[in-house]
């Protein structure tokens, strides 16, 4: 039996660009979505946010892309449809749609609201979804997705810079609750200031709780204290300063995906302080076991968050006025963009203006 | 100049002690202070041989000082109280683990976290404010500041209990400070030695299902029929261990060798949590992509405070809980670390200093 095309695979057109090879070059790419289900939420993208999953997945640098690859999971747009048990939406919504689209629904996890933790989790792209087909992101025109893995972004957020929180927002946002990083008074530390690090110093400062960026880049020092809010801010490399800072953070969220030297970071940390990364470094690193525990201290990790709590954050976000900072781009200039984010050149998301420039 | 070890307090003591990094032990004349008004002078009855004593006597972490006398896992009789000693009299049975003082006054202390006091003191191989260095339980007495004494329950034994004051609180603090207290849920242990074995016990106690994980299956039998673990999984057998990914909701760690984390962290569910608490002298590989895709986590914990060391002794004695031990002599003190590098134990040597140490040694 011949293999139905991209084109034909599902009933509804769709159009969006996707890399197809490793060498993670996007390009436009005609495919289909499958018609709305009884609990899907049709939607029009507007904007799309540039993850940096998105660039290690078009490269396939984790070893798990499937081509041709539809990138993007911090997607925002109005709703067009609504099946026929869907509660939660009607059209003319604004709804967003993260890293899943779907779950087991019946494991511990998803029964504890952790959907992100189910071992039969969907992601939105590069995935093999319950039709047997090839889940394609929000780098594309229109989406469907189940609407239990949907959030409803609030009137007050603008949708372009909000676009973002629905990876690096939730990412940062799960770890500072669940590890209890959130009690005013709190000393926090957050290495890397990228996409999830400054969204993680806002979220941080809603709560009350004070903040230092440690990052290897001296030239980020004033973003971080004068725009972003941040208490104080520690160059990696300068001893005088990270000795100085010796056992005073109750928790650090380390955002570096690249291999780095955690001892440092576990050095700053009080007695049973607890660091947590949620940047993925593909090789293991290495840990001093001494101090961990002549400090009772731990190292955790953590990754996005469920769908309850992803509309908690958005919740959060809205009435804190909290989005991320970005820069616009349009879909053409997509691969500059990728090669701008490799060298982290960018303050501090590059979003996608789907809705205005992705044209057939 | 300073004073000889012999000279530098006022009472004669004895004991065996490491002079170099070979860690071989010999008879030792030194001297304990005065009891001052707050201490209580011990007589030592037994000494638990914990592998901090060979891996400390050999400057396996590259800050031993010599001569060390080694030991902190002390059972013995009341034989002097300070003036303001109150809840301890002479010929009372005490034990004194890991420390002999703190600061007191931080929000450590404050907590009964003593033993995470910056300024915590331990009962050998350290120095106390005076200077002098201080000597730990391979000796015939001790004098220590009522704080760092606990009372030992009247139905435990003396041998079998002086490991619990340093393998018993190693293990209690992190089951109650993770939550591996609810009846039903899943622990795993590694390493079946002096930590593992009264983790064992106490895991029991508090109605886990309980897994040993060793690397060979000698210890099986023993592990299952005696100890009381649940089940038993041979780390090196990949298909037994892949049966088990994703079953643990707590793993605790007693290996003190360098040795891979990945494979235990696969044993965790979701949220699961590893407890390390051997130390290796290099350091480990930590895979982080287990840790981000399962929010798992590794953490560390040190003995444990005083409060909670006594909880921990009232707790074993509730519960029947002893450590299995190998009684021996003093002088046979070398053998015994020897032995115990190659985990030869069942599980931990306890040194009957009452009867083995003596005058004539010397």
């Amino acid at each position: 039996m011949e293999e139905k095309s991209f084109e034909e695979e599902h009933p509804n057109k769709a159009f969006g660009w996707a890399a197809r090879d490793q060498s993670g070059v996007l390009s436009p790419f005609i495919f289909s979505r499958r018609s709305t289900g009884e609990k899907d939420v049709r939607f029009k993208v507007l904007f799309c946010g540039i993850c940096h999953s998105d660039l290690h997945m078009a490269k396939n640098e984790w070893g798990m892309s499937t081509y041709p690859l539809v990138p993007g999971h911090e997607i925002v747009g109005q709703v067009t449809e609504v099946g026929s048990k869907v509660e939660r939406f009607k059209v003319g919504d604004k709804v967003g749609v993260g890293c899943l689209v779907g779950s087991c629904h019946s494991c511990d996890s998803c029964s504890s609201n952790l959907e992100n933790y189910c071992p039969e989790m969907i992601l939105t792209y590069s995935a093999k979804y319950n039709d047997g087909t090839i889940t394609y992101g929000g780098y594309s025109d229109i989406m469907v997705a189940d609407e239990h893995f949907m959030v409803r972004i609030p009137e007050n957020l603008p949708l372009d810079a909000a676009a973002p929180l629905l990876c690096a927002g939730i990412t940062v946002y799960s770890p500072l609750r669940f590890f209890d990083l959130d009690k005013p008074g709190m000393h926090v530390g957050v290495v890397g200031l990228g996409g999830l690090g400054h969204v993680a110093v806002k979220f941080a400062k809603a709560m009350g709780v004070k903040v230092t960026v440690i990052s290897t880049s001296p030239s980020k020092k004033q973003e971080a204290l004068d725009h972003l809010g941040a208490d104080s801010f520690l160059v990696s490399r300068d001893q005088d300063g990270m000795q100085a800072a010796v056992g005073t953070m109750d928790g650090i969220i380390d955002t570096v995906s690249a291999t780095h030297p955690i001892s440092p970071l576990i050095g700053l940390l009080k007695t049973r302080g607890k660091l947590v990364l949620v940047g993925a470094p593909v090789k293991p690193l290495e840990l001093s076991v001494f101090p961990l525990i002549m400090g009772g201290k731990i190292v955790g990790g953590s990754g996005i968050g469920g769908m309850k709590e992803t509309q908690e954050m958005i919740d959060f976000a809205a009435r804190n006025n909290i989005t991320a900072d970005i820069e616009v781009i349009s879909m053409d200039s997509v691969n500059t963009a990728m090669e701008r984010l490799l060298k982290g050149d960018v303050r501090y998301r590059f979003v996608i203006d789907i809705g205005n420039t992705l044209k057939i | 100049m300073a004073k000889s070890p012999e000279e530098e307090h006022p009472h004669k003591a004895f004991g065996w002690a490491a002079k170099d990094t070979s860690g071989i032990l010999s008879p030792f004349h030194f001297s304990r202070r005065d009891n001052g008004v707050e201490d209580v002078t011990i007589k030592i009855l037994y000494c638990g041989v914990c592998h901090s004593d060979l891996h400390a006597a050999k400057n396996e972490w590259g800050f031993s000082r010599y001569p060390m006398v080694p030991g902190h896992e002390i059972v013995g009789l009341v034989t002097k109280t300070g003036s303001n000693v109150m809840k301890l009299k002479v010929d009372d049975r005490v034990g004194v683990g890991v420390m002999v003082n703190s600061c007191k006054s931080c929000e450590y202390c404050h907590q009964d976290l003593e033993n995470y006091c910056p300024q915590m003191i331990f009962t050998y191989n350290a120095q106390n404010h005076d200077g002098t260095r201080t000597y730990g339980g391979y000796s015939n007495t001790i004098v220590v500041d009522q704080h760092f004494v606990v009372r030992i329950p009247d139905s435990m034994p003396s041998d079998g209990c002086a490991p619990l004051l340093c393998a018993g609180i190693t293990v209690y603090s992190p089951m109650k400070y993770y939550g591996m207290t609810e009846p039903g849920k899943h622990l795993g242990i590694v390493g079946l030695g002096g930590l593992g074995h009264v983790a064992v016990k106490i895991g029991k106690a508090f109605g886990l299902k309980v897994t040993v994980i060793s690397s060979s299956s000698r210890k099986e039998r023993e592990a299952l029929d005696r100890l009381g673990a649940d089940s038993f999984l041979v780390s090196n057998d990949p298909a037994k261990m892949k049966a088990a990914f994703g079953t643990m909701d707590y793993i605790i760690d007693t290996v003190s060798a360098v040795h891979a984390l990945a494979p235990f962290l696969s044993l965790l569910k979701t949220n699961g949590k590893l407890v390390t608490l051997g130390l290796p002298e290099k350091p480990l590989e930590l895979p982080i992509f287990p840790l981000v895709l399962g929010r798992k986590l590794v953490g560390g914990s040190d003995v444990g405070g005083m409060k909670e060391t006594q909880e921990m002794l009232d707790f074993c004695a509730k519960h029947n809980i002893a450590a299995d031990v190998e009684v021996i002599q003093m002088d046979q003190i070398n053998t015994a670390m020897e032995r115990l590098a190659k985990s030869d134990v069942r599980y931990r040597f306890v040194i009957d200093v009452a009867n083995s140490l003596s005058q004539s040694q010397l």
